[in-house]
């Protein structure tokens, strides 16, 4: 087939223009090299501008108490102990200097009294820690690295004429392949979505940076994009993922209607007074608290009410548990038959503020259900629902220099990447994550550039394969809809490998999933190349696939409960299983699971924490042993 | 509104196109934008459609929708009439590239036109001190979503192609004013160039970007017409021009 | 060539707009109250006549500086004299006239409302205008729109002025204070009804505060920004109400003056 094909040649290549990617390309650039940045979508969409709460980062500005130390225990108390350790002290250590960046670019955080960067308090945080604009960080930070990449290549037009000397955008363009020389990357291959014209990036170095895996359930905050793109393409690369099998359900999406089913109502609504009642009317939380949770939660109605006026002196409302906890008991409640009639439960702020203060808290909430819902969340209460929301597992990377695991060139940031989380996200450290590891990664990649002495080169043989799989979906014969099979699989995943899971339900899915791999490898794309959405999904299915796959092998290996995922036939979590990180490999046919060994904290960190809550996580084998 | 609605859906290319009517489901709660994915997954599989977030929050499903720029995503089918044609075009002041997608690249280049921020030299990072009511006028421009509604409607550009090079549009007025109301911005001739480079004095606020503004930001009132002032200020003035030459500063 | 929605490359679609609803009703009732008002005043310029029953002055004819005014309604002495052009006096409503017509002509509402009603440019959202070429207010004349603060202080002038005339307006015919009309309300209103629309005016706006770029080190000048903000929020319906105002006010003085009517006195 005689397909145009563009080509491309860049020190760096960064897939992704969400804040990991951006920020990688920041650091690549200022390292002195070319980088291509590429977008799924157009340049500033990218699913980063849909966070809302903040940024995390220790920087004391409301509470001098706080401190990296501080901020590093919460994460790992948030993960249940199985993070990356070296990940989470990194990230602790370097939030506070990427938030101040951000500033000397233009971003406009809301202040403290005293003209600093106000933070707010947030689920798993001992302290206020978040950097925000009112309901809207996420843009804030987007926008902010977009004129930064903007402000670097005017730079460049000044110094040398040409503002794409360095740094070039590619737009609406999906990269469906790392092509390889032996075993180091060579480049990166894929179409324009516009045209459906081929691509070929000549890169040593790749950064991966596309973000998750929502569109693979059905019930999800991600946008269109989040179909897992940079897990699969590190898989394929020879790469592994770890700890796939722990998927964050976000407690309160709205379930109707149906046009934004999953997208989010951020946890304020509960933090500033919001309760959950089943359709019986009742507070059911009160019934969800686990024991390990019992000294600090409230276990009735007027103490809860009490600690929004005095937090010294109240056990917190139970709706403030950690997301996974809320969200099985809504799963739990909705199953009972106790659901609201969209199949969800009642999340109530009108009975609890007046609706001038509800507008003004929540400002983006309000106009959110207005516009979408025609609900006034100040006269009637919302009906939410668990949403697959964030993916903790992800690429395998070395946490100082965000280089993958195993495969030479290519590294990940942000929530493509695993580890830094654990079994289990705090909110608010998705953001700190995207900027502390995109600087890591782009400068990672542009001291392995730096480097490298031979240039891997592209063989010709390399792009045959990469272009022969892009034109398959249009050469198949009486193929299947892309759109049904993806439907399919989003209620596999959705049904069998949620928020609950059960050893029988997993295989089930394994067996479906292998069905529909079968006939994914034959989904057939309907009119031309330009762009042409059906075109599109046939080719992200296989990502998606690949994703629901890790993720339903992890998750049958694992038999316990641990922060994003539960088991129902293992409930308890069990330290002998936090010995352990599942990471997945795909050896050209299917994803093989293999359980690799989690290290233990170094003796400095161990310090930290009191040996009572130590137990907890780890076997007294591995405390007397004491720490690395 | 459950049952079958009529779209009339423009298809074609930078070529040709005309428009092509469709009979499809809907039920209750859903938005335009759940309707043309339903064409797509049942009738016409390789409609162009540009979408990302689904909730208003970062501004791709741009398009017209009976004539008006909307984003599909947030207008409600219940918003229609029983039995009315709901005729569904791409944005008409940019080239189209395919259906529904418009070629928005204009709005890049002009965003590359305006300088960037440009801080203090003296303030390490850490240090940066500003008072929230400060930032606060510069913060409803940044919740720009940058949808290019407000772009698209602006008639200099709509009904004048010819004026794309001199103009910058609403969405870029507004950057402009965020940049020139930042307390720590350093760039003090911004005002200048808002007149003189990228075209101010060709808006005649007629208000329409403000009115199709997806997230409210008062775009005429809040900073173009402020900004105005402010080019009056240093540029038309001759009181106020005398004292900035006397006190050697431009603005406060 | 062809342009605007025309242009080569965009989508081919033949309509200057596909909006469904009555975009046209806007514009036209704009068009339809703005050209009375204008008809009228035109009228009322030229009358020369009953614009004064003391101690009522109609809006139209204050402060009435020149000698061709009729007896007792010059409260500010008659520096203009009278002016005679091809034979015909000038009627002293022209000379003071120029200033809240050019306030209200170069006022950013104003603008809006007539650059769509009466310029068509454009006549509403996304239905494409008239016209093959466009530049905006970047030339004469329409530069000169950037002369609209000087039409704002020395409207601020008119506004103290016509205060002045509500506040004689509690005298009864002979001149005695402490007395109210029907009249005495009308041209309270009307005053009231001036100030708010000067005061909510985008440039009294920037001019009060708008133009700081700290507004924490001059806090007295933000609260009267945050002020007048709001008010500017309201500033269409000021325009609106105020244009009003002052055409009632004098067609109120006019049927008095001309013993239509007898001014009521409350007391």
């Amino acid at each position: 087939m005689s397909q145009k094909l563009d080509r491309f040649t860049y020190d760096v290549v960064v897939i992704g223009a969400g804040g990991a990617g951006l920020r990688a390309a920041v650091e690549a650039r200022q390292a002195g090299l070319s980088v291509a940045i590429i977008c799924k979508s157009l340049f500033g969409k990218a699913h980063t501008v849909m966070a809302e709460g903040g940024a995390a980062a220790a920087m004391g500005n409301v509470n001098d108490n706080d401190g990296w130390k501080v901020h590093f225990r919460d994460t790992m108390r948030g993960g249940k102990f199985l993070n990356n350790w070296r990940m989470a002290e990194l990230h602790a250590k370097e939030s506070p200097d990427r938030i101040w960046e951000l500033e000397t670019w233009g971003a406009l955080f809301d202040r403290t009294k005293e003209g600093k960067i106000s933070q707010r308090n947030f689920g798993g945080h001992e302290y206020p820690r978040l950097a925000h604009v009112g309901d809207r960080t996420g843009l804030e930070l987007i926008r902010t690295m977009q004129q930064r990449i903007v402000a670097l290549q005017q730079k460049d037009k000044k110094e040398f004429g040409d503002a794409e000397k360095f740094i070039k955008v590619f737009a609406e363009l999906t990269i469906t392949d790392i092509l390889k020389d032996g075993d180091k990357v060579s480049g990166v291959y894929g179409y324009w979505r516009e045209s459906g014209d081929e691509i070929l990036f000549e890169s040593s170095a790749v950064v991966l940076a596309t973000g998750g895996i929502g569109k693979s359930f059905k019930i999800t905050s991600n946008s269109w994009e989040g179909t897992g793109d940079g897990h699969a393409l590190a898989l394929k690369a020879g790469g592994a993922l770890i700890d796939m099998e722990f998927v964050q359900f976000h407690p309160t999406g709205m379930v109707w209607p149906p046009s934004v089913r999953g997208i989010l109502v951020t946890e304020s609504v509960r933090g500033d007074g919001g309760v959950l009642t089943n359709s019986e009317g009742r507070r059911f939380m009160f019934d969800y608290i686990p024991e390990v949770f019992k000294a600090n939660y409230a276990d009735n109605e007027a103490e809860a009410d009490r600690w929004y006026d005095d937090q010294d002196n109240n056990r917190r409302p139970p709706e403030l548990l950690p997301r996974d906890e809320v969200a099985r008991a809504i799963n739990t409640e909705v199953k009972a038959g106790r659901g609201s009639p969209q199949g969800g439960v009642f999340l109530d702020v009108s009975s609890r503020l007046p609706a001038e203060e509800i507008k003004r808290r929540l400002p983006s909430m309000w106009h959110q259900f207005k516009e979408l819902a025609d609900v006034d969340i100040t006269k009637a209460p919302m009906e939410v629902g668990p949403t697959c929301h964030y993916v903790m597992g992800g690429v395998k990377v070395d946490p100082d220099t965000a280089a993958a695991d195993g495969v030479a060139g290519l590294f990940a940031a942000g929530e493509v990447a695993g580890g830094m989380h654990g079994s289990n996200r705090l909110g608010g450290n998705s953001l700190s994550d995207l900027l502390v590891f995109g600087r890591r990664a782009g400068a990672g990649a542009a001291a392995y550039v730096k480097a490298l002495k031979n240039k891997p080169t592209v063989s010709e043989k390399e792009i045959e394969r990469a272009s022969t799989r892009i034109s398959e979906p249009f050469t198949r014969e009486g193929g299947e809809n892309p759109y049904s099979l993806h439907q399919e699989l989003q209620n596999i995943t959705q049904d069998l490998v949620g928020i609950i899971r059960t050893e029988a339900e997993l295989k089930d899915a394994m067996d479906k999933l292998e069905d529909i791999k079968k006939r994914a490898a034959n989904a057939k794309a309907e009119g031309g190349r330009a762009f042409n959405p059906g075109f599109h999904l046939a080719l992200d299915l296989e990502n998606m696939l690949l994703v629901s796959e890790s993720i339903a092998k992890s998750a049958l290996e694992r038999q316990e409960s641990r922060g994003g995922h539960t088991r129902d036939d293992f409930p308890k979590m069990d330290p002998q299983w936090r010995q352990y990180n599942h990471a997945t490999r795909w050896n050209g046919k299917k994803i093989e699971v293999e359980a690799e060994k989690a290290k233990m904290l170094p003796n400095e960190l161990v310090e930290l924490f009191e040996m009572n809550e130590l137990k907890k996580y780890y076997t007294e084998n591995e405390l007397a042993k004491g720490g690395n | 509104m459950a049952g079958k609605v009529n779209l009339r859906i423009w298809r074609g290319d930078s070529k040709s196109g005309d428009f092509k009517d469709v009979q499809v489901d809907a039920n209750e709660g859903e938005v335009v934008l759940d309707v043309i994915h339903r064409v797509q997954a049942t009738q016409m599989s390789d409609l162009a459609v540009r979408w990302n977030c689904k909730a208003g929050k970062c501004g791709s499903c741009s398009m017209e929708i009976n004539g008006k720029p909307r984003l599909a995503c947030m207008t409600r089918m219940n918003t229609f009439e029983e039995g009315e044609t709901i005729t569904v075009t791409p944005l008409r002041a940019f080239p189209v590239i395919r259906d529904l997608v418009a070629d928005v690249s204009f709005n890049y280049k002009k965003a590359m036109e305006v300088p960037s921020f440009e801080p203090p030299a003296d303030l390490a990072p850490g240090e940066y001190r500003m008072q929230q009511v400060d930032v606060e006028r510069s913060q409803e421009f940044r919740k720009c979503i940058e949808c290019f509604l407000c772009q698209n409607t602006c008639h200099v550009i709509r009904d004048h192609e010819e004026n794309k090079k001199s103009f910058a549009g609403p969405r870029f007025f507004i950057r402009m004013a965020e940049l020139d109301m930042h307390p720590l911005d350093t760039i003090r001739n911004r005002k200048q160039q808002a007149q003189e480079e990228h075209g101010l004095g060709m808006c005649n606020i007629t208000k329409c970007c403000t009115e199709v503004c997806p997230e409210h930001i008062k775009i005429t009132d809040n900073a173009i017409i402020p900004m105005k002032e402010r080019v009056v200020d240093v540029k038309y003035d001759p009181v106020r021009w005398l004292g900035s030459k006397i006190r050697k500063r431009e603005g406060i | 060539m062809a342009t605007g929605v025309f242009s080569e490359g965009r989508a081919s679609i033949d309509k200057r707009t596909l909006r469904t609803d009555k975009w046209w009703l806007q514009p036209a009732a704009t068009f339809g109250v703005l050209l009375s008002f204008v008809i009228y005043s035109t009228f009322r310029a030229f009358e020369k006549n009953y614009y004064w029953a003391e101690p009522l002055i109609s809006p139209f004819y204050s402060p009435c500086i020149s000698t061709a005014c009729l007896d007792g309604a010059s409260h500010f002495g008659q520096p203009i004299g009278t002016l005679v052009v091809f034979g015909m006096v000038i009627s002293p409503a022209f000379f003071i006239l120029v200033v809240p017509l050019g306030f209200r002509l170069t006022c950013y509402y104003y603008r809006k409302s007539y650059y769509r009603s009466f310029w068509m440019s454009p006549p509403a959202c996304s239905v494409a205008e008239p016209h093959k070429k466009y530049t905006g207010e970047t030339r004469a004349p329409l530069i000169l729109q950037n002369g609209h603060r000087w039409f704002f202080y020395l409207g601020l002038v008119l506004n103290v002025i016509l205060t002045y005339d509500a506040v004689i307006a509690f005298r009864n015919a002979d001149g005695e204070w402490g007395h109210m009309s029907v009249g005495t309300l009308v041209l309270t209103l009307n005053a009231t009804l001036l100030w708010l629309y000067s005061l909510s005016c985008h440039t009294c706006r920037h001019t009060i505060g708008g133009r700081l770029r700290s507004f924490s080190k001059h806090p007295y000048r933000y609260k009267a920004w945050s002020f007048v903000s709001k008010l500017n929020g309201n500033h269409p319906l000021y325009a609106w109400i105020s244009l009003f105002g002052v055409a009632f006010a004098d067609i109120y003085v006019r049927m008095v003056a001309k013993g239509t009517i007898t001014n009521y006195y409350f007391f």
